[in-house]
C-alpha cells in the first residue's frame, strides 16, 4: 500500500493562542516537504499534531502508513550502553537488519558508550538509526539539524532524500535551509492566525 | 504478547536493584532502617514492640514503596519513550500495565523478603510475622498500582515527587486499615479485603494512568 498523509484545514491552539489556521497538506509517495518558518511559529507542533500526538483544535489528519518521529527528545535510556538502547526498540520494531544503519550512520565505534555521554550530534545519529531500524513509511522530523556538523548534515539529507526515492514520505520542519531534491516548503507564516 | 515481553524487559531491567537503570536498594534499606530504629525510639520493651511491631512493618513498607515513584514515569515521559511507543501502536495502557508488573516485582519480593529480619529485630511472634507477610502480599499490588497512577499524574509537574508522595498516603489507607488491621483481630476477612482492593486497584490504575500519560502530551 502506497504511504500517504493528508491534512485538511488544521488549526493549532497552544494555551489561548492560536498558532496557525488554515493550514491544509497532501503528501503522496516519494514527497518531502520543508516545514519552514522562525521559532515559536508552530513547527513544532504541526509535527506532533501530524505524528497524531497532539489533538488539532480543528480540522483532521488522514494517514496511510507507518509514522516515524525524531524530536528533540531521543527515548533512548540515558544510562544504558547505546547499543542496549538501541536494542529495545530494535526488538519493538522487529529489525531484520539493524547493522545497516548502523553503517551508514558509522556508530559502531559508540555502541558501548552510555547514551548521557553521548554529545549532541551522536545523539541525532542514534535517533535516526532508531529511526532506520523501524523502516517506518512516513517520516516526520523536527529540527533534523541540530547539532550536527556539515558533513553528518548532508548525510541526514541524503538519508531523506533515499527514503523519499524508495517511495516514502518525509515532512522535515527546520529553520535552517536544507537541500531536498523535489522538495515544496510550506511556510507557516502563511497560516498565521 | 511479544511487545509485553519486550516492554516487560526493559522495564525490569530499569526497575530492579541492581539493574542498569540503577534501580536502588534505597528503599529496602530504608525500610529496614525504620524498623531497626523504632526500638530505639520506644525502648526495648519486648511485649510493646511485639503487640505495635506489625503495624511498624506496615508503615515503613508503605514509606519505602513511596521511594521508588520518582523514577517510575517521568524519566521516560520526558524522554520521549511514551511517544514513540504509541506511534508504534502500543497503546499507553499496555505500558502501564507492564509497568505495573515491573514496579511490583522490583520492590514488592524483596520488601516481604527483607519483613524477615524486621520481624526478628522487633521480635514478632511467628504467627504475626505470618500475618503480615500475608498482608503485604495482599497488599503490595494495591500499594504499587497507586503508585503508579500517582506517578503518571505528577510526572510532567515540577516537584512532582513530593506531590506524588502526599498523594499516595490518602489513597493506602485503605490497603492499611485492612492489611495492617488483620494484625488485631484472628480472622481473614481483613486481609481478603486488603486483597480485593488491591486488585480492584490494579484493574483501575493503567487505565488512570495511561490517560494521565495523554493528558500530559496536551500541556
Amino acid at each position: 500500500m502506497q504511504a500517504n498523509l493528508a491534512a485538511n484545514d488544521l488549526a493549532c491552539r497552544r494555551g489561548d493562542r492560536l498558532l496557525f489556521r488554515g493550514l491544509s497538506l497532501q503528501c503522496g509517495a516519494g514527497d518531502a516537504v520543508h516545514v519552514a518558518g522562525p521559532n515559536g511559529i508552530g513547527k513544532s507542533s504541526l509535527i506532533r499534531i501530524l505524528a497524531g500526538l497532539l489533538r488539532p483544535f480543528a480540522g483532521e489528519i488522514a494517514r496511510t502508513g507507518s509514522v516515524g518521529l525524531i524530536d528533540e527528545r531521543l527515548a533512548l535510556d540515558p544510562n544504558q550502553p547505546l547499543g542496549k538502547a538501541l536494542d529495545f526498540w530494535e526488538r519493538l520494531d522487529g529489525c531484520g537488519d539493524p547493522g545497516r544503519a548502523l553503517e551508514i550512520l558509522q556508530l559502531h565505534a559508540l555502541m558501548d558508550i552510555p547514551v548521557r555521554y553521548l554529545s549532541t550530534g551522536q545523539k541525532k545519529r542514534a535517533a535516526f538509526a532508531r529511526l532506520l531500524n523501524g523502516a517506518p513509511r512516513i517520516w516526520l522530523l523536527d529540527e533534523p539539524l541540530n547539532g550536527l556538523d556539515a558533513q553528518a548534515a548532508r548525510s541526514v539529507e541524503a538519508l531523506v532524500a533515499q527514503h523519499c526515492d524508495a517511495g516514502g514520505i518525509a515532512v522535515v520542519a527546520s529553520h535552517q535551509p536544507m537541500a531536498l531534491p523535489g522538495t515544496h516548503t510550506l511556510a507557516i507564516e502563511d497560516y498565521a492566525a | 504478547m511479544s511487545t509485553a515481553a519486550t516492554l516487560l524487559r526493559r522495564d525490569l531491567a530499569l526497575l530492579v536493584p541492581g539493574g542498569r537503570g540503577g534501580g536502588g536498594v534505597l528503599p529496602l534499606l530504608f525500610f529496614l532502617a525504620v524498623a531497626m530504629l523504632y526500638p530505639f525510639a520506644v525502648g526495648p520493651d519486648a511485649q510493646l514492640l511485639a503487640r505495635t511491631g506489625g503495624g511498624v512493618i506496615w508503615i515503613a513498607a508503605l514509606l519505602a514503596a513511596i521511594l521508588p515513584l520518582e523514577k517510575l514515569v517521568a524519566g521516560d515521559l520526558d524522554a520521549g519513550v511514551f511517544d514513540q511507543l504509541s506511534l508504534r501502536g502500543v497503546s499507553e495502557e499496555l505500558a502501564m500495565a507492564v509497568r505495573l508488573v515491573a514496579h511490583w516485582l522490583a520492590f514488592a519480593p524483596l520488601l516481604l523478603l527483607a519483613t524477615l529480619p524486621a520481624a526478628a529485630l522487633l521480635g514478632l511472634s511467628a504467627e504475626t510475622t505470618r500475618t503480615v507477610l500475608l498482608g503485604l502480599l495482599a497488599g503490595t499490588p494495591g500499594l504499587a498500582a497507586v503508585g503508579l497512577a500517582v506517578a503518571a499524574l505528577t510526572a510532567s509537574l515540577r516537584g512532582g515527587a513530593a506531590l506524588s508522595g502526599l498523594m499516595v498516603i490518602p489513597l493506602a489507607v485503605p490497603i492499611l486499615i485492612f492489611g495492617a488491621g488483620a494484625l488485631a483481630r484472628p480472622d481473614p476477612g481483613g486481609l481478603m479485603l486488603a486483597a480485593a482492593i488491591s486488585l480492584g486497584l490494579c484493574a483501575v490504575s493503567p487505565i488512570a494512568a495511561g490517560a494521565a500519560i495523554r493528558a500530559a502530551r496536551e500541556s
